[in-house]
């Protein structure tokens, strides 16, 4: 920048909250500094407090009913919407994990490409996991006898809080698995690297995904954890990102919070930093937030 | 006989009272009578004064002196003292159970097959001593554990048995693996049953078990004991401690424990939950439930009527998806209360070893004071009860089937899980108010809809918030079929494909 030109100053982006579809400020006023790896100042995000937590479940338990009531055809078209649209902003999320994450723009891109492809890939799971974990069984008796899965209802995400490419891919593979079989989640984002999350908001607000099916929260996971671990209207909890935020004792600590209410738990991997979210996500997800429901009638004339 | 027939009213007279509108007891008796039939409690076999814990394969002493003793509920008669298990009992099972874990896991799928079909072959050669063993433990009727505990338990083996050399199939990803050794504690409800359903599922997938029967009911476990030596069953397989709720909670502590499963109630199954957070063990719960049985105005009243018995009167009611919450359409109340009157009236309580007896005793005194306690809180919440005239033996544990009407989704009898042979009868006037109210517990096991209309039956089970739906139909149980509850009546499945899920590492 020379001094006799004037340069132009950047409109710096605003993060807000992603909840209910809306994009509100958190409930406390405050924010927090989000840093690169290097320490440099990148935003402020806002800093999610246990009542925002308690707003985004309600929200979230009220979107249940309509999106676990849509067809699978449909839930599966929602889904591949969010790759669309997270396609036509590939440069912006790039940017935004390289920063996080403190990689370089092309390991960054790869990653984006690959969230993007994840979402492709549960689309096309909608429709097919009633087939694989559901079907009839062969009862001993006059009976026509057919087992379902059905979503389990709110599920409370820590999202991965390390390991490469947790930002977003790794938030990304525990989100979509959830809400393609037609459960909402509340979301506690990566709490040094949330932007991508609150980014992701964004995306999901301009696709087809109700409000309320996914909320994203970012601010102190020690905060947000254990008000979704506690609470009496979520239930399920995926704590996949417990670990590596305040150590092995904050995940049994949630799960012991969730099993007051008998929650059902997804429990973090022991080493979060080994855990590669490049890998194939396998099928593991999608059953975990799922109930089977076994419907008999007789048969006969 | 003819002391039966002097009693008697003419079928007829029998017959216009049971027209009667307002149901009064009818006591079957002469021509249509039963004639005592007892079984032979000598059929049960040698029941041995004291039991110790079956570990490594052989039957052991406690470390501990403490014993407690099993009686039989119908007669308040002592069966056996038994082992209450120690720290260093559970210790000693665990590590049989983790030697025999080496060999069993990497025994071919097609070999422990052969073991579980020949304990479901067993099983049956043995069934009518299991049977009345169990009905004396237990205080169940003769005609149930005859008819369904027993045929279900080898059912369960023989199921089980065939998945042992297919698990790669099963929809788990390839070779999966067991997760070692299984820590089971079962209830008193179904004690025989209830260890088919946890230790067949855990043998065919390659783990070795220690599993605590209940306390009042431990001796058709320690009877299985022997068909597991005569099954040839390698030592340490199968380890059986005997306890109270002290040797569950260290069973289930164990630090080289791989996988718990519980089926029990809600509060303890919380309390397990709470004491596995933290630890690698992969749990299983299967707990209370608090089962809506909606009946629409357009049922087939006389098979909803004895849906309705089943569903709560089937094994005294101590049924974890008994049918205990009755939601009828308001505008064919009367006529359904009528016709069920009617028909509980002719239910025989009694002698469970009478081959004639619909209802048994209830499993204890504790589980009496509890069934008393909720039914006082039924009517001192205001809802009418009503008992058909029966007489109760003098000595025993025994309650009257009981319905209470005019029941409030506030009241005690409608939220909590008695346990027992009572009936809480609700009404409703619309499908989406039957669904409204069968959802409103934290319950989630199981359902009954009653109606001859096929999408109605479709809209109603879509809704309902519960694992197991039976619709025009109850309380149906088979192997290769899921059972398990939604919210807080636990997690996992058992039977079925989905059963295997619990016991293999994915």
């Amino acid at each position: 920048m020379s001094e006799t030109t004037i340069a132009r100053l950047d409109v710096l982006k605003t993060y807000k909250l992603y909840v209910g579809g809306k994009f509100p400020r958190s409930e406390s006023g405050r924010v927090y500094e989000v840093t690169d790896s290097k320490g440099e100042w990148l935003a402020n995000a806002p800093l999610g407090t246990r009542k925002d937590a308690r707003d985004a479940v309600l929200a979230a338990r009220a979107a249940v009913k309509g999106w676990a009531g849509t067809t699978a055809y449909n839930r599966g078209q929602v889904l591949y919407r969010v790759a669309e649209m997270l396609q036509g902003r590939r440069e912006q999320f790039a940017a935004e994990v390289a920063l996080s994450e403190g990689i370089g723009p092309k390991k960054a891109a790869a990653l984006v490409d690959t969230a993007i492809d994840r979402w492709v890939w549960y689309a096309g799971w909608t429709d097919k996991v009633a087939q694989i974990a559901g079907g009839a069984n062969p009862v001993a008796g006059p009976y026509f006898n057919l087992s379902t899965p059905e979503p389990t209802g709110v599920v409370g995400i820590v999202a991965p809080q390390a390991g490469y490419g947790h930002s977003l891919l790794g938030l990304v593979s525990v989100v979509a698995p959830a809400i393609a079989t037609g459960n909402t989640v509340v979301v506690a984002a990566a709490a040094d690297a949330p932007l991508p999350a609150l980014s992701l908001g964004e995306v999901l607000a301009t696709s087809d995904v109700p409000g309320g099916v996914v909320n994203l929260i970012s601010g102190r996971t020690a905060d947000i954890a254990p008000t979704l671990a506690s609470h009496q209207d979520v239930n399920a909890v995926d704590l996949t990102g417990a670990i590596a935020d305040e150590g092995p004792g904050a995940a049994a600590a949630l799960e012991a919070l969730a099993a007051d209410t008998l929650k059902r738990v997804i429990r973090p991997e022991l080493d979060p930093f080994a855990q590669d979210w490049t890998n194939a996500p396998g099928t593991d997800r999608l059953l975990s937030f799922l109930e089977t429901k076994t419907v008999w009638h007789p048969m006969g004339i | 006989m003819a002391k039966n027939t002097k009693k008697t009213a003419a079928p007829a007279a029998a017959q216009a009272a049971a027209a009667a509108p307002a149901a009064q007891a009818v006591k079957p008796a002469g021509l249509f009578g039963y004639a005592p039939a007892p079984e032979s409690p000598a059929a049960a076999g040698d029941i041995a004064t004291s039991y110790g814990h079956f570990i490594g394969g052989e039957f052991v002493d406690s470390s501990g002196s403490e014993a407690l003793k099993t009686v039989n509920p119908a007669t308040e008669q002592v069966l056996a003292e038994f082992a209450q298990g120690t720290d260093e009992d559970v210790d000693r099972a665990v590590a049989a159970a983790r030697r025999a874990f080496t060999d069993w896991s990497a025994l071919p799928g097609s070999e422990r097959a052969k073991y579980l079909f020949r304990i479901a072959r067993i099983v049956q050669e043995r069934s009518r001593e299991l049977a009345v063993l169990e009905s004396m433990d237990n205080g169940k009727p003769i005609r149930e554990t005859r008819d369904f505990d027993i045929p279900t338990v080898a059912a369960w083996f023989f199921y089980y048995a065939g998945w042992a050399d297919k698990l790669d199939y099963a929809g788990f990803g390839p070779n999966p693996k067991p997760l070692g050794v299984a820590g089971q504690v079962i209830p008193w409800n179904f004690p025989l049953m209830m260890l088919a359903w946890k230790i067949a599922p855990a043998l065919a997938t390659g783990n070795t078990v220690v599993l605590k029967p209940a306390e009042t009911t431990p001796l058709t476990a320690l009877r299985f004991a022997e068909i597991c030596r005569q099954a040839g069953l390698p030592k340490g397989v199968v380890n059986i401690v005997t306890g109270d709720g002290r040797t569950g909670a260290a069973l289930t502590a164990h630090p080289d424990v791989n996988k718990v499963a519980f089926t029990g109630s809600t509060p303890v199954g919380r309390a397990i939950a709470r004491q596995l957070a933290g630890s690698r063990k992969k749990l299983s719960l299967e707990l209370g439930g608090k089962a809506a049985n909606i009946v629409f105005d357009d049922a087939p009243i006389d098979q909803a009527v004895e849906g309705i018995v089943n569903g709560i009167f089937f094994n005294q009611g101590h049924v974890c998806c008994a049918g205990s919450r009755l939601l009828v359409q308001e505008s064919i109340q009367d006529e359904l209360l009528d016709a069920l009157k009617h028909r509980m009236a002719t239910l025989r309580v009694g002698d469970p070893l009478d081959k004639n007896t619909d209802i048994g005793a209830i499993n204890s005194a504790a589980q009496l004071a509890r069934i008393t306690e909720l039914t006082d809180a039924g009517e001192a919440e205001g809802a009418d009860r009503w008992s058909p005239e029966c007489e109760l033996p003098g000595t025993g544990f025994w309650f009257k089937p009981t319905i209470f009407t005019g029941v409030s989704q506030a009241h005690r009898i409608a939220q909590e899980e008695i346990f027992g042979p009572v009936l809480s009868v609700l009404t409703f006037r619309t499908p989406a108010e039957a669904v409204e109210k069968a959802n409103n517990t934290p319950f989630g096991l199981s359902a009954g809809v009653w109606t001859e209309k096929g999408s109605r039956i479709l809209w109603t089970a879509n809704r309902l918030k519960a694992g197991v739906v039976w619709a025009n139909t109850f309380n149906k149980f088979d192997p290769t079929s899921p059972f398990g509850g939604y919210k807080e009546s636990g997690y996992g499945r058992e039977g079925g494909r989905h059963g295997l899920e619990a016991y293999l590492d994915v």
